[in-house]
């Protein structure tokens, strides 16, 4: 079957005499016979091109994508339109196939675009230094943890319960490896509760977090949360790092947090540019303040000259790296997400000064309206009333399970948002992509939905009552 | 295109920051379809001024990044031998299934009812991992090969946890990846080096005397990164097992041996897996990558939450399932893109197929050393006589002898249109050269690069200045790698 290979029977035959050997077996005779598989793999066998096609076709056809239906789904990944030019630009191959740009001379292309990539970052958080990338946006935030520990190596971490779910649970499992406590401070009316936030933070603190919006799609008050900690003020190693995760399309609206005394931002960059893929891959942005640079974890590109005075691009501060510090180095971060980054690059580019501008302007009218829309349901309330931008949270009435109410949303086309079954509510996300008619159709389908639940235990007490 | 037929050679390329001109856009925003309300932002949260992106068309920025891609040599179009990274061929196909709606337009917190594809993908592919291995408990949640480390090393720990022990150190080999010891400083666990013999194996004396009751794991890749295969595994394994330790495997190198042996049975507890390379991702000048774990019965308690679990009535479903997992490694179900082209890859070359891959690796990688073997009083081979999937030669002989060193060798073969192979890495060979021909590549091309090696030793024994030089035909010459670390620009100045 295909093989990728171009191994003929003679070029076989040439090259084991090359070698000196008879036969292909006795280039593993140094794996000790018992330890020989001795059988084949127990796989389905090798099939054709066409076949593997339809076959990963039909498995695709078996999910419900945001092709299918008009989604609402958010909770940190996003449908947004990705521009055909990003397509076209992450499909060619000279972007595609190398790796790592361990040969500046020619990886230069790949290396502007990595500095390119840290400019923008750069200026959307206005923060004055980025690495070329990390994961994604939840792991982003564990590495910042890790950067607090060698910054300042104290052992509570304050987490406000705002912060992504997924990104907490990452935390506590990095934190269990570099050995801190993760304490998690509650929300009050969906914001981070501020007076219990300062109550949270002592000397033993070593990080805190916060997310902006939050989990809840609610803007916190950000400088206030950093002010807290000391956030870009003093000497850094006595006092804990203020590291927030920010949504990078709001930035073109939202007071940035290199404004509003963060010193480490983090953030999932799939919004920009990224597609969804079932939740990766895609990238994580890491910024902040000068004097984090020669702890951040990942790749950094650097400018440079030639033997000739030209400019040029490499990799640069790789002391930091594992590679070169091994077991002392700031993290062990290999392999990134490049690839990921230029879709970040490409698509900050076409948004351009003014595009990210309109774009946010976009999404705080058209998420106003969403709410005011759906709130507007007998029943339905808002989570919160804090401002929002591209998400908020609604609550259900009691007697309108959730659940049901998703499932009665769906059978109509429609995916109300995500679930969030401890509010028995819905967190809604806004795109461009979601028109003002797409909006009115779910007002309409979940208002339905809520009226048929209402109408179910109507029915249900009418039953009630006849025995 | 070889770098030596570049057009672009001398010239200087602009940043996009200093290209376009105010006013200019590619981005129309859609219509505002709702009813304007102001002061739905508090000024006091609202940004002053917008980023200073740039303000460029369409047309402008496809070239400013057509013209970047030119700068860069790829996979697709020259050899790329680089070693412990497996520069396979990409199969188009991949990015073709991984493209369709279906996969690529799929919400992560889509309800598992309404993502059977996805899951039965992934379900699949977990199994088919375990067989490759050999240890049927998989997780596909880690990004990269580093991150997959990081989750096995706190399984390592939380496993001896919930024994009741404290165990801190991990033994690492000095032939090991850099990521191996960076990932156990990242655990809160030390690092404790062993020392490599002779043949290019452990030294079982120096690992019989550091392996205690203190000892958490062994972090160990078979083959290694010299090409050697270490045939003292068993021994290895009963060592480290009877101080009631964990073996770890690194799975870089497991294109060598994919159908032949199995990290299962030759006694590890976890492996993990790089995706991006025994099994084909494009490598996109530096990720994404993937990195799944496997483990064996007794490490499954400690596997990361959330799992794929199939139900009774054969519907899957994602779920936490243990309370011992040692939690989540990042958000979501992992970089499912590459899982979508990996099991592309499973799924075309079947069983037999997989072997075949990796006995066609090896034998490329022995005859290639074989051909080189005219010129082994400059380059021999480090270790051993054959080798596996890759092997390293050291440049100390070429560098005494000839005056240029492997840095130059490596730079000249640019002129030549190759990609160099890994240079100074594994860190015990003086001068080292890591050579990974793959199973991909043809014994035509493998004879092309033989003997532009052998060109460029006969060329530095005329005029080793030459090398020094190198490279001649690049879009730019050396770099000052010096200057930009002392005085970092990371960033273009606004």
């Amino acid at each position: 079957m295909s093989t990728y290979t171009a191994i003929t029977d003679a070029d076989r035959e040439a090259m084991l005499a090359a070698i000196g050997l008879a036969d292909t077996d006795e280039l593993f005779a140094a794996i000790p016979a018992a330890l020989r598989l001795g059988r084949p793999l127990d796989l389905p066998p090798g099939q054709p091109e066409q076949d593997v096609y339809a076959h990963l076709r039909e498995l695709a056809a078996r999910n419900v994508s945001a092709e299918d239906e008009i989604t609402f789904l958010g909770g940190g990944m996003y449908d947004h339109y990705v521009p055909a030019l990003i397509d076209m630009l992450m499909s060619r191959s000279e972007f595609l196939t190398p790796y790592t740009p361990y040969q500046p001379e020619v990886s230069q292309g790949g290396l502007q675009v990595m500095f390119e990539y840290q400019t923008a970052i750069s200026e959307l958080t206005a923060l004055p230094v980025a690495n070329a990338s990390v994961y994604e946006g939840p792991s982003a935030l564990a590495s910042a943890g890790y950067l607090a520990k060698l910054v300042n190596g104290r052992p509570r971490l304050v987490v406000s319960a705002g912060v992504h779910p997924h990104a907490i649970e990452t935390l506590r499992t990095y934190a269990q490896g570099f050995g801190a406590e993760v304490v998690e401070v509650a929300l009050r009316d969906g914001a981070t509760d501020l007076d219990a936030w300062r109550a949270a933070i002592d000397d033993e603190t070593g990080a805190v977090f916060f997310a902006n919006p939050n989990f809840l799609g609610a803007v916190e008050d950000a400088e206030a949360l950093a002010a807290a900690a000391g956030g870009g003020t003093g000497d850094e190693r006595s006092r804990p790092v203020v590291i927030a995760s920010y949504d990078p399309i709001t930035l073109g609206i939202l007071k940035p947090p290199g404004e509003c005394g963060v010193d480490v931002c983090v953030g999932e960059g799939q919004p920009l540019g990224n597609r969804l893929d079932f939740g990766g891959p895609s990238f994580g942005f890491f910024a902040a303040t000068e004097a984090y640079l020669r702890r951040m974890p990942g790749r950094i590109a650097g400018e440079t000259v030639d033997a000739d005075g030209r400019r040029g691009f490499v990799l640069t501060l790789q002391t930091r790296e594992q590679h070169i510090r091994r077991e002392k180095a700031t993290s062990n971060i290999c392999t990134a997400q490049a690839l990921n980054a230029l879709g970040g690059v490409v698509y900050l580019a076409w948004l351009g000064r003014r595009g990210i501008v309109e774009l946010g302007e976009l999404l705080l009218q058209r998420t106003h309206y969403a709410r005011e829309a759906l709130c507007a349901i007998d029943g339905v309330e808002p989570l919160h009333r804090r401002p929002v931008i591209r998400e908020f949270a609604v609550t259900l009435p009691e007697w309108a399970p959730v659940d049901d109410v998703v499932e009665r949303c769906a059978a109509e086309g429609v995916n109300p948002g995500l679930a969030l079954p401890e509010h028995n509510g819905l967190l809604v996300a806004i795109t461009e992509q979601r028109s003002r008619a797409d909006i009115d159709r779910l007002a309409a389908v979940l208002a339905d939905a809520v009226a048929e639940q209402a109408g179910k235990r109507e029915m249900t007490g009418a039953s009630n009552g006849r025995h | 295109m070889a770098a030596t037929e570049t057009p672009l050679q001398g010239e200087t390329i602009e940043t996009i920051y200093e290209k376009g001109a105010p006013g200019r856009r590619a981005f129309v925003a859609p219509e505002l379809d709702v009813p304007q309300v102001d002061g739905l932002l508090p000024d006091e949260l609202r940004r002053a001024e917008g980023p200073r992106l740039p303000e460029l068309s369409e047309p402008e920025i496809v070239r400013h990044y057509v013209r970047l891609s030119k700068r860069n040599f790829d996979l697709d179009s020259g050899f790329y031998p680089l070693g412990s990274c497996t520069m396979k061929h990409n199969p188009r196909l991949h990015e073709r299934v991984a493209a369709l709606p279906g996969h690529a337009r799929l919400h992560p917190f889509q309800h598992p009812k309404r993502a059977q594809g996805a899951l039965e993908l992934m379900w699949n592919l977990e199994r088919a991992l375990g067989e490759i291995s050999g240890l049927p408990h998989v997780s596909l949640q880690p990004s990269a090969g580093s991150h997959g480390e990081l989750a096995g090393v706190l399984l390592a720990k939380a496993y001896h946890a919930d024994r009741g022990e404290t165990r801190t150190k991990v033994l690492t080999p000095d032939t090991a990846h850099g990521t191996n010891p960076a990932t156990v400083t990242m655990a809160g666990l030390e690092v404790v080096k062993v020392g490599t013999n002779a043949d290019g194996g452990v030294d079982l004396d120096d690992l019989r005397a550091k392996a205690g009751e203190d000892v958490a794991c062994l972090m160990l890749t078979n083959p290694n990164t010299l090409g050697v295969f270490d045939a003292n595994i068993e021994e290895i394994a009963r060592i480290v097992h009877d101080v009631g330790a964990v073996l770890y495997y690194d799975g870089a190198n497991l294109n060598a041996i994919m159908g032949i042996t199995r990290p299962g049975d030759m006694g590890f507890d976890i492996v993990h897996f790089n995706l991006h390379k025994s099994f084909t991702q494009p490598h996109g000048g530096g990720g994404p990558g993937s990195g799944p774990i496997a483990v064996s019965e007794r490490m499954e308690p400690y596997l990361m939450n959330p799992r794929i679990v199939r139900d009774d009535d054969g519907s899957f479903d994602l779920r936490d399932v243990s309370e011992k997992s040692i939690g989540r490694l990042r958000g979501f179900q992992g970089n499912y893109g590459c899982f979508v082209r990996s099991y592309a890859y499973i799924r075309s070359l079947g069983a037999e197929g997989l072997k075949d891959a990796s006995v066609s690796a090896v034998l490329n990688a022995n005859y290639l050393l074989a051909r080189l073997g005219d010129v082994a009083e400059h380059l021999p081979l480090a270790y051993g006589r054959l080798c596996m999937h890759e092997f390293v030669l050291s440049g100390a002989p070429m560098k005494r002898e000839l005056g240029i060193k492997t840095l130059d060798l490596a730079k000249r073969l640019l002129d030549h249109g190759y990609h160099p192979p890994t240079v100074y890495f594994p860190l015990l060979v003086d001068e080292a050269l890591l050579i990974e021909p793959t199973e991909t590549e043809t014994r035509e091309t493998l004879d092309g690069f033989a003997d532009a090696i052998k060109t460029i030793l006969a060329e530095a024994a005329e005029d080793p200045e030459i090398a020094r030089t190198a490279p001649h035909t690049t879009p730019v010459r050396r770099l000052d790698e010096a200057g930009a670390a002392k005085r970092p620009v990371i960033r273009q100045p606004m």
